[in-house]
This record gives structure tokens, sequence and C-alpha cells, in this order.
């Protein structure tokens, strides 16, 4: 079983064998097949039509499935590697280690906010960016320049609190736990961390940037920390909705699983803070 | 590929209405081209066959050395009255959100009041990068 573990505590052979996988996957052009599909759900989920990967109830599952996906394809490259996550309430700044020269890189960043180090960096000849937004085929990012501050566990605290999953009109303007999540609606805890990480993982095209697979490791974790603390409380819609996918609709690009497959995560792997299956 | 409803026009008709209204505010300062700032109002069928009203507007201003140029009218990725964003020249993928801010390809986890504010703050994250033709596919993992 597959243990995703917090960034912070993996050994230097843990690190290298994730980012050596990342670097294969980029090598032999399946990575950038998750870069397109990300961008082409986020240019098309619309808050006025159907919305699948974003700004709807979905945004969870389709992610859990959308990096389970991904971490398969790492784990055919090393099997013995798995998602880590990046708790970014704790390791909250550009000093952290997540962004040494051995991980993902960008404690030294050009002007332009090239990330001049690290596996990750244009000039390593490992990764060029090949479906971007704009020209620039380097990683950029910006660390705190868009916004100064990441969530904190307090700004976490009061989203998980939410009771309810979600709701009505089941978009971008909906109350309830999964937009205060996502960060339309509150005190923004996903959203944030795109636009504090800053360059590609600002955009549509942000797994362009490998800390978008860290990043939304945590945000899976938050939504099964939210299902401990409201056992009572499922995903909604429960019912047919327009425009939305219901509890037992089947999520695109896969078509061949619904939202109630992917509710309980135990089923896939654990996090590294379960012991017996349940706690945080 | 998707159908909105009259409802949902009139909510996207109120989100235009902003975006023009800025085109009007914006050309007090920094727009040079003629026609900037013009804007009224024009009868639009909507998906359901009712008229519904949408502002038309334009706006071409420079913005640290770069042009930006708005049109609102019929066009865009998502089949619905949109207003067309260009940054040099290239096609800038704007969308609405249900509340009257908006989204653009660039600045896609960050809300901004009306178009031209949207398109700012891309040609500030461009620093001067050419923006690619949205050719992203329909997703295959």
């Amino acid at each position: 079983m597959t243990v995703r573990k917090n960034q912070a505590t993996l050994t230097p052979d843990e690190k290298s064998a994730f980012v050596n996988a990342v670097l294969e996957l980029k090598r032999t052009g399946i990575y950038d097949r998750y870069v397109n599909a990300h961008n082409w759900y986020l240019l098309n989920d619309s808050d006025f039509g159907d919305r699948t990967g974003h700004r709807s109830p979905s945004f969870l599952p389709w992610h859990r499935r959308f990096l389970l996906d991904f971490e398969a394809a790492l784990q055919r490259i090393d099997k013995n590697v798995s998602l880590p996550y990046w708790d970014w309430t704790a390791d909250r700044t550009a000093n952290s280690s997540l962004w040494g020269s051995d991980f993902m890189g960008g404690t030294r960043r050009g002007r332009d906010g090239q990330v001049l180090d690290g596996p990750f960096a244009f000039q390593g000849g490992k990764w060029a960016l090949t479906v971007g937004v704009d020209r620039r085929t380097y990683l950029r990012r910006g660390l705190g320049s868009g916004t100064p501050q990441l969530p904190t566990r307090a700004d976490v605290d009061s989203v998980i609190a939410l009771p309810v999953y979600d709701s009505a009109p089941w978009n971008s303007a909906s109350n309830g736990f999964r937009n205060a999540l996502e960060g339309w609606r509150g005190v923004n805890l996903h959203n944030r961390v795109h636009v504090w990480v800053g360059g590609q993982m600002t955009s549509a095209a942000s797994p362009n940037d490998p800390v978008f697979w860290l990043h939304h490791a945590f945000i899976d974790k938050l939504w099964a920390e939210w299902q401990v603390k409201h056992p009572k409380s499922g995903y909604l819609p429960a019912v047919r909705t327009a425009n939305v996918v219901d509890l037992r609709s089947v999520l695109s690009p896969w078509n061949n699983v619904t939202p109630a497959d992917l509710l309980d995560h135990h089923r896939f792997y654990t996090f590294d803070t379960e012991s017996g299956g349940q706690r945080f | 590929m998707n159908m909105i409803t009259r409802r949902q026009a009139l909510g996207l008709g109120s989100a235009v209405a902003a975006a023009a209204g800025l085109a009007a505010c914006s050309s007090k300062s920094t727009s040079e081209a003629p026609g900037a700032g013009a804007s009224g109002a024009s009868g639009v069928a909507g998906p359901s066959g009712a008229p519904v009203s949408l502002p038309t507007g334009t706006i071409d201003e420079t913005y640290e050395g770069h042009r930006i140029q708005i049109t609102v009218g019929p066009g865009g990725h998502h089949g619905m009255v949109m207003p067309t964003v260009k940054v040099d020249g290239n096609d800038l993928h704007i969308m609405p959100n249900a509340d009257g801010s908006w989204v653009t390809v660039v600045n896609h986890y960050e809300t901004f009041p009306d178009p031209v504010s949207a398109a700012r703050a891309a040609v500030r994250e461009l620093q001067g990068a050419d923006l690619v033709p949205f050719t992203a596919k329909e997703a295959k993992l």
C-alpha cells in the first residue's frame, strides 16, 4: 500500500527517487500529457456551463483521480515512489528545504523568476516546457511575490470546520467546504497557494511546476481530514444536477469512475499521519 | 460546448456591463487609440430566443509598454457573448466568474474585477513574453 509522506520528512534517497521518476516521465513525454489535460479542463470548466475539474463539487474527486493516475505513472518508473505532500501551513517560506537544489529547486532565481538551481532548472537540460500559455520554456516562480502569506493552520481549521461539503449554485460562488478549500470564497486556501508560488503555478498550465503535485497531495489530505471531522457529511450533490458531476455520475476524461468511487482514499493509499487508518 | 440559460446569460450580461464600464473609466488615463471607451447597448438574442440587453464597447490602451485591446461581442471559447482580449495582438483567454469577476489563462487562480485589470495583470506576469494560441487538446491520459 502506498504511503504518502510529508515532503519535509523525506530522506535524500526518497527525494532523489521522486525527482528521477518525474524527470523520466518528462523525458518520455508522458508528463506533458498531464499538463495539457489540466490546461484543457481549467480553460473549459465554466461557472456558466459544464465544470468538472475546478469551481465545482468534483474539484476534489477529479484531482484525487488525476493524482492517482500520475502516481501510478511514477510507480511504473519506480515502484517505491509515492506522492509527497507539502504542508504549506508549516513549511511556509522561500527558505524551506522544499525549494532546495536537491528537490524542487528555486532557492536561486533570476530577476524574471527563472528557477536557476535544482533538477527542474532549464539549464539542466531536462525540464523544458512544451505546454504553456506563453512562449517562455523555462520554469519560473515568485515564492511570495504574488501574495505575501501562505494560509495558516488556523485558516485551514476554519475551513475544515465547515459542515456542508458544497451547495448550489455548485460553482465559484458556492458556500461550503469545497469552495472555501478551493479558494474562490472565504480565507482562500488552494488558489492562494498557486498564487504564492507564482510563475507557471498561477497559470492554467500549473502542472508545469512539479510542486503542483505536492500542493494537491496536501489539498487531497485536507479533504480526508474534513471527512474524519464530519463523518455524517457526504459528497454533494447526491442527485443529478445540471452542469456538475453528482455523487454517482462519471468523471471525465476517465468516464469509468464516479466521485462515490473516490471518497475513501484508503482504497488507494494512506497518509503518514494515519495510524490504524483513521487518525490525523 | 455549453448551452447557457437566459438567466445565466443575464448574469453574464451584468458581468460584461462591468467590463464596458471599466473601459469607459480607463479611457480617461491611459488609452491612446481612437475609439477607446466607446460603449453602448445592443439587443442580443439569448439562447432561449428572448432578447437580452448586452453592452458593447472597446478599449485600446498601452500598459507598461504593451498593447491591450478589448472588444465586446460574440465569440470566445465558451460559445457565449464574451469580451475578446488581446495583448500585443495575441489572444488572451479570459473567463467570467459567477460573481461578475474575471480570470485569465495567465492568472487562473486569482480574480479581477473587470477584463482590463485582468489584462493588465497578465501583462505584468508576461514580462514581454508572447502568449501562445489556445491549443490544448481534450485530455487523454
